[in-house]
């Protein structure tokens, strides 16, 4: 086993901030969507609000750390493993079979997880982000030449959105347990650190990742 | 900058609380309490604010004989007065709707409390600005007609009394008859010498008593005005701001702004400053408070689109001490006592519930409003339009929908009523209820009489076919401002079964939600947890398995 360093100290906070963030977004979104009652529905608009902007600032900084380093190239899809990771999965976990993807520095998510957090940053999160601050500035849409639209259409967006980010997040904390310990992928997340087995730098370097 | 400006005020306010602490402390007397001192103060309001003294006019230093020798004398310095107040629906009761067409005004309208005015001019002219229109040769272009004291009185003394044509007593009165009761009638000079400014007393002299006494019939205007602490309105607060009626009706040549007929529903003029109020602007709350008026919170002037600023910041209506008719139904008047003799029940709050002249009554205070759609526009049902027996009858009917942009949510009162109709003819009927003759309704309880009379007094003959309809009448919800702190919090409406569960046409954060999205949305949730869990599942056992 080997330890590499896949997890800078800007990422672990902003994956800790935004996952802290997301959970109260979903908390107080989903109460003042009616589905429950908690804080009240007048906090829960407010937290919500200054929520939205909060996670929107950290984002503004995650895009610009994502393109001035480079890692926006993690999150290129490629079916590479990708068979090997869905079969894993479904049977290899449960018999202990070797995990299939190595992990790098320069590799650190293996091809489903690319896929699923390209759909989270192309899909889930823009269909949030546009149709709340459409919500937030609802008394600017004439201004904006938006006055054709309609609050239930951004409302059953921001929903629909809303769903698509609970249903990543309950499988995204389960396969947080998928590691080669069940808290190892949790951990590097908090340390930064992984284990890795031992070939995986001379495996990378043979394909040329 | 602003920070510091914000820190100064702050200070400033705060200084100015502790300074006003003593001050509003003394807010929680009890109405009564203040009842005494308002006269008077009113009076020195007068002297102390008005270039004119009208004790020390020489018109006024003499003994009046009755009303339309005082107007005389005002129309001496005051020559166009008379005039002025000729053209408006204070004198005429008349109005006609430049959108619907209709011929309004009270003169026109048949409502479901005490019906008709055409019948009984008399008895219902003590709320007219005008001296003697007792029938249909009433002179509306008499000068001397019209009535200065009724809205310039500050003396408080000056009653007009129904049954005596828009006349006060001019001598010892019993009021109300056979109640053992009488009044003084009012030393005229004294009144004529001490008038001013109308009041929330003058004006509330009518409007506060429609519907046949006080608080009946809006719901959001009663004598408990007259001095009102703040909690009732946060305008007309006796020891805060101290608004009169005029304050924000203002009137220009004796026209007064503001029109139940047809009101403004939905003011987009944003906030005037005193040079850009154009005669008549209508009084709103925006005229004041512009189109973004919640400087904190920012997504609450996101509803101004929709919403009137009434339906969040008057909660209830009949917010005071009293409580306001919410139904009259005539169908049950008439019945007497064994004696032959009017009945009066009382309920156990000392209120009539049933009176052999009306019929039944119905109460509330601090009723909730019910909510509408409401562009301006209303139409009446007049009398000669057709009227179904067996449907409730709309008296009249807020027009606007969701789709209007003129359109916002309004609180209104529903007031229900049962009452007669010309079943022949098919028509509401106009029923002649008040006066000393074999006919009136009060006193001889004949509906065929009564009927004829009325029905006469707009020119049509009764059928002789007695019935009655079910009606309400909406009356829309505009005083009694609560403080913000009393205003509907978000969730009055942002809920199932809220404030606004009857509206329709717009998407409702909190009430409205799509239930194929949810449904779906959660299923895809719950398997998305359930794969989860099995998966896991089958870990651990997989795992126990392979440590045997």
């Amino acid at each position: 086993m080997e330890r590499i360093y896949v997890f800078k100290r800007f990422e672990r906070f902003w994956h800790w901030a935004q996952a802290l963030l997301i959970i109260g977004m979903m908390i107080t979104g989903f109460e003042v969507h009616g589905s429950y009652s908690l804080l009240g529905f007048e906090r829960a608009v407010d937290w919500h609000a200054t929520m939205a902007w909060a996670l929107i600032t950290l984002w503004v900084f995650a895009i610009f750390w994502h393109f001035t380093t480079g890692e926006w190239r993690q999150y290129i899809p490629t079916t590479d493993k990708m068979v090997a990771m869905v079969r894993y999965y479904l049977t290899g976990i449960f018999t202990d079979a070797p995990h299939p993807f190595r992990q790098t520095t320069l590799r650190k998510h293996n091809p489903l997880q690319r896929i699923a957090y390209l759909f989270v940053k192309l899909v889930i999160n823009p269909l949030l982000w546009i149709s709340g601050l459409l919500y937030l500035f609802y008394a600017s849409w004439a201004g904006w030449g938006l006055g054709w639209l309609q609050l239930e259409w951004v409302a059953l967006a921001h929903t629909a959105g809303a769903f698509l980010m609970l249903i990543f997040f309950i499988v995204h904390v389960y396969l947080a347990t998928a590691g080669h310990t069940p808290t190892a992928h949790i951990k590097a997340m908090v340390t930064g650190w992984e284990e890795v087995e031992g070939e995986s730098e001379q495996q990378h370097a043979a394909t040329g990742a | 900058m602003n920070t510091l400006i914000h820190s100064g005020w702050r200070a400033a306010c705060l200084a100015l609380c502790l300074v006003a602490a003593p001050v509003l402390a003394e807010e929680a007397a009890p109405p009564a309490a203040q009842k005494s001192a308002s006269a008077p103060q009113e009076v020195v309001a007068k002297t102390g604010s008005s270039t004119a003294d009208h004790g020390k006019f020489e018109e006024l230093q003499r003994e009046f004989a009755s009303g339309p020798e005082v107007t005389a004398a005002c129309l001496e310095c005051h020559t166009e007065a008379a005039k002025q107040i000729h053209t408006t629906k204070h004198w005429t009761w008349e109005y006609q709707n430049p959108v619907t067409g209709q011929k309004l005004g009270k003169k026109n309208v048949i409502n479901n409390f005490c019906t008709a005015v055409s019948s009984n001019q008399g008895f219902c002219s003590a709320c007219h600005i005008g001296y003697g229109w007792k029938d249909d040769n009433f002179d509306f272009a008499a000068e001397d007609a019209v009535d200065c004291l009724v809205c310039h009185d500050t003396t408080g003394k000056y009653k007009k009394i129904p049954g005596l044509a828009g006349h006060p007593t001019y001598k010892v009165m019993e009021w109300p008859p056979k109640s053992g009761k009488f009044i003084d009638p009012p030393d005229l000079q004294k009144v004529a010498q001490n008038v001013g400014p109308t009041s929330r007393r003058t004006c509330g002299t009518c409007h506060f008593y429609g519907g046949g006494g006080n608080a009946v019939k809006h719901g959001d205007l009663d004598s408990s005005l007259n001095q009102p602490m703040r909690y009732l309105d946060v305008h007309m607060d006796a020891k805060g701001p101290n608004f009169t009626c005029s304050t924000c009706h203002v009137s220009d040549a004796h026209e007064v702004s503001g029109s139940r007929y047809s009101p403004t529903a939905a003011d987009t003029e944003g906030a005037r400053l005193p040079g850009q109020r154009k005669p008549g602007s209508a009084p709103t709350c925006r005229g004041c408070h512009g189109d973004a008026p919640h400087p904190t919170d920012a997504k609450l002037n996101d509803h101004t689109d929709k919403l009137a600023c009434q339906t969040c910041h008057i909660p209830e209506f009949a917010r005071g001490p009293l409580h306001t008719k919410m139904s009259w139904d005539w169908s049950t008047a008439g019945r007497l006592d064994e004696n032959g003799q009017r009945i009066k029940v009382k309920n156990s709050a000392g209120r009539v519930i049933y009176d052999s002249n009306k019929g039944d009554f119905t109460y509330d205070r601090y009723a909730i409003p019910d909510y509408l759609w409401f562009n301006g526009n209303i139409e009446y049902t007049l009398f000669g339009d057709p009227v179904d027996p067996d449907e409730v009858l709309e008296i009249n009917r807020f027009l606007g929908g969701p789709d209007d942009s003129g359109s916002r949510i309004w609180p209104v009162k529903t007031f229900t009523g049962k009452q007669p109709i010309d079943a022949g003819l098919g028509t509401l009927a106009v029923a002649h209820t008040a006066g000393k003759d074999d006919a009136a309704y009060w006193g001889n309880y004949d509906w065929e009489k009564s009927l004829t009379v009325g029905m006469a007094s707009v020119g049509a003959e009764y059928s002789g076919e007695l019935g009655f309809v079910s009606t309400t009448m909406r009356w829309p919800i505009t005083h009694m401002v609560a403080p913000k702190d009393d205003a509907l919090r978000c969730k009055d409406c942002h809920r199932d079964n809220g404030r606004l569960a009857g509206i329709d046409g717009i998407y409702m954060p909190g009430r409205d939600r799509s239930v194929l999205l949810d449904t779906g949305g959660g299923l895809l949730a719950l398997l998305a947890l359930a794969g989860v869990l099995v998966h896991g599942g089958g870990r651990i056992v997989a795992h126990r398995l392979r440590r045997k």
